[in-house]
């Protein structure tokens, strides 16, 4: 961990001023931002609540490096977890500045005020925000570091700024002068900052726009790249921990003689966990912690602890299904449903499993505690949260805990939970082993059974069909567990008892339906639950896709000429993407091989337009996706590479819901599934076979690009098994065919 | 406890651990190689591929005391293998990655495949790629970096 | 010292009973060999292992074996390949080894494999075959490694792999494995048995 280590070794700065900018000896031109104690607000702050301007005594140093060899050091304000923001933010700072792309690196930030996100106002990577909320915050940075450095020179040449130019980390004066920004670093670390900037036009643009490629992706290949679980620091311990078999029990009694027989077990305790409590496991190596657990001998108290079953679950929320909720959205009259004749309603009813995140990289924390201060390394979604999670633990304030952002395999929601309850248990740990360096590890039985998961939902939906095929009335009512209810975000969240993360996607359709209903039942049920990407669009997009597509059917329309049809005029991006995808898939759509069909869908989530196509048979009773053409409207694509990767690859996680083993179960209060044996991903051979996508050229603002390619696969997967079978698919997973 | 003598990448390497330790936290702990992963313990992920004698092996599931004196080659090593140079370069011309934690496997696997075949055919890569798990879903660049890989192969054996 | 009389004591016990054995089965004109009934009676207890899953989970009639003992399909696709060995990068060797790996609970055998598809003794919906299918591809020397009675014998009593079921390991929770339901002392009586009555099969329905 070169990077966690050099930040724990940096001197701490004396802070003042919004940006501020500091030649240190040795390591060049540091360009700062900062926010002013009492929060004054200029540049990029304007946008930015943030509640706690206070800024913090560990570090942020820079947001860039200029380093006397001529790297170009650029932090990122965000977890690099596979969305590809660690080259995404550094290549627009970078454009701004008029870098040397070649000699840019990045790396990410720890936790402090300065990074956090200027829209959340926490540090964050979440709502798919990470290039959406920072593109202006990095160009700014880029330009302002740019000012300076052709400030200098300007000083140096005695000539005025705008009569100089800047390319690849080069300052050329007007008469054939140059210099290199890392000769002008010390020089422009004593200009002032420019308040204002001008910003490049797009035709200015040298690598926003353009397919740039990841910086990460050498050391993801040959084994170099640290992520957290790959952390060693001298003397550090590993830990595992024994869970409750049910979610809140707790330890009655523990029997640990074999388990402390292994060679290498130095400890074994009962903590408190986020619900419940658990027996710690703390061994010199991974291996013989993990043996040692196996062989604990636990007895759990259970009193009072409700033991979830799917099965009463699913009776449950049927029954719920079928009574009026809190109300989402109400247009027009709800009861017109019941003036349409019986033949000219659809009655639908669905159902979503509980499903896992399961990141490839098991969930791990690694904690330090030296009683006056704390370090913690993490590959965390929620910097912000998990820091004072830790310190609240330890009985530190967040600004003794020192926490470090390690490159995490996958999160997909996963690492961002309000409760924070690895962190907790990681420093649980390391508050017991006080000045000894614990890494926890959460095993993949841990991950699969530890609950967090997306929520199972129910829905019901009626629909009465006009005359000419559109709907005109539809009551939809929606049942699952809300995700933010008792964190500290319900605030925002949750509105006249409608967790908006359960409805969007719905309540907010833009299908034009005159009579429309959306209600919602927030049950309370002892499984911990989280977002899982694209959050409620997860099932909502399946529910509005697949009814669309079938009432498409019924009005024997072509679904996508269908789709145009029923959208409101002022849904552009839909509207956009759905006559791309027309365009670019004319080529293969109409001409399908025999057994093979056509499935469709659109949905816009996270600001992003997507409309998708995809050709599948049936091999083996499952889906084959021969094929997925993706038109998507995501605002000024950043880079396009990334934002192609992003959907080609986003629709196998999508497909996720589609596995034969593709949810989680519970019986008498217990997972049934322990690993990728009873869950199971999808593999390549469940992944579409090849995903051309396609961009609208746009200018607009960048909108997110992470979740938005989850939604609309699987919807569009079994409207083509409903045009292979005739049958209509409303229970996930999916069952053999 | 007791001592093995490995051959790590050509390189001789002595560990004193327990008979049972999988291989791959022999190679990850005691020998603070951590480009193979552990994914699930279960070889069900295929994100702790190693060549075993040169067969693709799940090192989470294989015991040190099972390895003998068969060579290892790890992600750290792979690219002293033409194969392996070319699999890598085209995982890095394709722009594969995401997450990344998965691919150290992957390349390990599909450097396996391409030793046995060198043109592979879609069914070849969706077989002996058929046990890594990418929950990125990077799949579709995967494919495609094998063929691309193997057609640099093929041109530079010509 | 102590292992020296160990192994005297040991080499007696074999002498008495080897002449135990050959007084019994030695009478004036050989002993008479069993009859069809008692070869399909012996058949029957080797079928009963033939199709136990440590046994059936890789004669199967598709391209991939089973696990466990609800033979479910082997988890992360494994294939059988051109071979019966799998294919590069996802080998049965991959995890396989030449013992069990009991820390971790993966089987392991020498020259572990699929058997060929002419010795599947399953259909394509994983359903074991009749006593009389699976006998009549046993016996089938076009289609069993050209093995007479005799040869079958030796493969019951010797195979590495067909050893391995009375030695099949821990689980991963660390629980043993079943074994099929006779011993394999018992499997190689019963397959001698039957092969002295001339290998009958059982007629099919």
């Amino acid at each position: 961990m070169v990077a966690s280590i050099k930040h724990a070794e940096q001197r701490e700065l004396t802070r003042r001023g919004f940006l501020r900018v500091s030649f240190a000896a040795g390591s060049g031109l540091l360009v700062s931002l900062y926010l002013r104690p009492r929060g004054t607000r200029e540049g990029l702050a304007q946008e930015a609540p943030m509640p706690q301007a206070q800024a913090k005594v560990f570090p942020p140093d820079a947001f860039v490096n200029i380093r006397p060899d001529g790297k170009i050091v650029i932090q990122v304000n965000r977890l690099e977890f596979g969305q590809g923001v660690h080259t995404g933010l550094p290549l627009v700072l970078a454009d701004e500045m008029d870098a040397d792309w070649a000699s840019v690196t990045a790396e990410l930030a720890p936790a402090a005020d300065v990074y956090k996100d200027p829209l959340f106002g926490i540090q964050i990577v979440g709502g798919s925000g990470s290039i959406a909320h920072s593109f202006k915050q990095y160009r700014e940075l880029g330009a302002k570091t740019r000012a300076m450095l052709v400030a200098a020179a300007a000083d140096r040449w005695k000539t005025t700024a705008d009569k100089c130019r800047t390319e690849a980390s080069v300052v050329h004066g007007p008469s054939g002068q140059s210099a290199t920004y890392a000769e002008l670093a010390s020089e422009a670390a004593r200009k002032p900052v420019p308040a204002n900037v001008r910003l490049k036009s797009p035709n200015e643009f040298r690598l926003i726009g353009k397919r740039v490629k990841r910086l990460d992706s050498p050391a993801k290949c040959n084994g170099s790249l640290k992520f957290g679980l790959d952390l060693d620091l001298p003397g550090m311990k590993v830990a595992v921990v024994a869970h409750p078999p049910v979610f809140g029990a707790r330890v009655k009694s523990i029997n640990d003689d074999e388990a402390r027989s292994i060679g290498g077990v130095t400890n074994v305790f009962e903590i408190p966990l986020a619900k419940g409590t658990g027996v710690a496991v703390v061994a010199d190596k991974f291996w013989p912690a993990k043996q040692a657990r196996s062989r604990l001998k636990i007895e759990w108290d259970l009193t009072g602890v409700e033991a979830a079953d799917t099965t009463e679950l699913w009776t449950r929320y049927r029954q719920l299904g079928r009574t009026p909720g809190n109300v989402a959205a109400a247009r027009g009259d709800e009861k017109a449903i019941e003036k349409i004749a019986e033949k000219d309603r659809i009655v639908a009813e669905y159902e979503f499993p509980f499903l896992a995140h399961s990141p490839m990289e098991p969930l791990n924390t690694t904690v330090r505690f030296d009683v006056d201060r704390a370090e913690v390394w993490a590959g965390s979604q929620f910097q912000t949260v998990d820091q004072m999670a830790v310190a609240e633990v330890l009985g530190l304030k967040p600004e003794q805990v020192t926490f470090h952002t390690e490159m995490a395999g996958g999160g997909f929601g996963r690492r961002a939970v309000a409760d924070s309850h690895v962190q907790r248990e990681a420093a649980t740990i390391a508050k017991r082993l006080r000045g000894t360096p614990v890494k926890l590890v959460w095993t993949r039985e841990d991950d699969v059974q530890g609950g967090y998961y997306r929520p199972m939902h129910f829905h019901r939906v009626e629909i009465g069909v006009g005359p000419d095929g559109l709907p005109v009335a539809w009551r939809h009512v929606i049942v699952g567990q809300s995700i933010t209810a008792g964190t500290q975000f319900e605030s925002f969240t949750i509105k006249n008892g409608i967790d908006s993360t359960a409805v969007e996607g719905a309540a907010d359709t833009h299908y034009n339906v005159p009579n429309f209903h959306v209600s919602v039942h927030h049950p309370k049920v002892n499984v911990p639950v989280l977002w899982w990407r694209s959050v409620g669009h997860t099932h909502t997009a399946f529910v509005m896709e697949t009814l669309i597509d079938e009432l498409a059917t019924r009005a024997r329309m072509d679904p996508i000429a269908y789709r145009r049809k029923l959208l409101k005029p002022d849904a552009e991006k839909l509207l956009r993407t759905l006559d791309l995808l027309d365009k670019e898939s004319a080529s293969w759509r109409n001409r399908l091989p025999r057994g093979h069909a056509l499935g469709v869908s659109c949905h816009e989530s996270f600001e992003t337009g997507v409309a998708c196509a995809v050709e599948v048979s049936i091999e083996n009773k499952r889906p084959r996706v021969h094929r997925a053409t993706v038109a998507v409207d995501c605002g000024l694509a950043v880079n396009p590479l990334s934002v192609e990767s992003q959907f080609q690859a986003g629709l196998s996680f999508g497909l996720t819901q589609l596995m034969a083993k593709g949810a989680i179960t519970l019986k008498d209060g217990r997972v049934e599934q322990r690993n990728f044996d009873g869950y199971v991903p999808p593999y390549i051979i469940d992944a579409p076979v090849t995903v051309d996508v396609h961009i609208v050229p746009s200018t607009e603002a960048p909108t997110g690009c992470g979740e938005p390619p989850v939604p609309v696969i699987s919807p569009a997967v079994v409207n083509a098994l409903a045009q292979l079978t005739g049958k209509r698919y409303r229970a996930l997973p999916l069952a053999s065919l | 406890m007791a001592t093995y003598q490995l051959n790590v990448n050509g390189q001789r390497r002595e560990v004193n651990v327990d008979p049972g330790t999988p291989l791959l936290w022999v190679l990850r702990e005691d020998l603070k190689m951590t480009g193979t992963k552990f994914g699930c313990g279960i070889s069900a992920c295929g994100a702790c591929t190693v060549h075993l004698a040169g067969v693709a092996t799940r090192s989470c599931i294989v015991p040190v005391s099972h390895v003998g004196d068969r060579p290892i080659v790890t992600i750290e090593g792979i690219a002293q293998d033409a194969v392996g140079q070319a699999v890598q370069n085209a995982w890095v011309e394709k722009d594969v990655v995401q997450c990344g934690y998965c691919q150290s496997g992957q390349i390990m696997s599909a450097v396996a495949l391409l030793k046995h075949t060198t043109k592979p055919s879609d069914q070849n890569i969706e077989e002996s790629m058929g046990g890594n798990l990418c929950r990125c879903g990077t799949y579709p660049r995967i494919r495609e970096a094998i063929k691309t890989a193997a057609m640099q192969l093929t041109k530079g054996g010509a | 010292m102590r292992r020296i009389r160990a192994s005297l004591w040991l080499l007696a016990l074999i002498v008495v009973a080897g002449t135990l054995w050959m007084r019994s089965s030695a009478g004036a004109e050989g002993p008479d060999p069993p009859t069809t009934a008692q070869g399909l009676a012996a058949w029957e207890q080797v079928y009963s292992v033939l199709t136990h899953p440590r046994c059936i989970n890789c004669h199967t009639a598709t391209n991939y074996p089973q696990q466990g003992d609800d033979r479910h399909r082997h988890i992360a696709n494994v294939v059988r390949g051109p071979e019966g060995k799998g294919v590069p990068g996802l080998n049965c060797a991959s995890c396989h080894q030449e013992t069990n790996a009991d820390s971790t609970g993966v089987p392991g055998g020498h020259n572990w494999h699929l058997a060929p598809l002419s010795m599947r003794w399953q259909d394509t919906n994983d359903r074991a075959l009749s006593s009389a299918a699976v006998c009549r591809a046993v016996t089938d020397r076009s289609g069993n490694n050209n093995l007479d009675g005799p040869g079958l014998l030796k493969h019951h009593e010797e195979e590495a792999l067909v050893r391995w079921a009375w030695n099949p390991g821990r689980r991963p929770d660390g629980s043993m494995r079943t074994p099929p339901p006779i011993t394999h002392e018992q499997f190689v009586a019963a397959t001698r048995r039957w092969v002295e009555a001339g290998t009958p099969c059982p007629a099919a329905r």
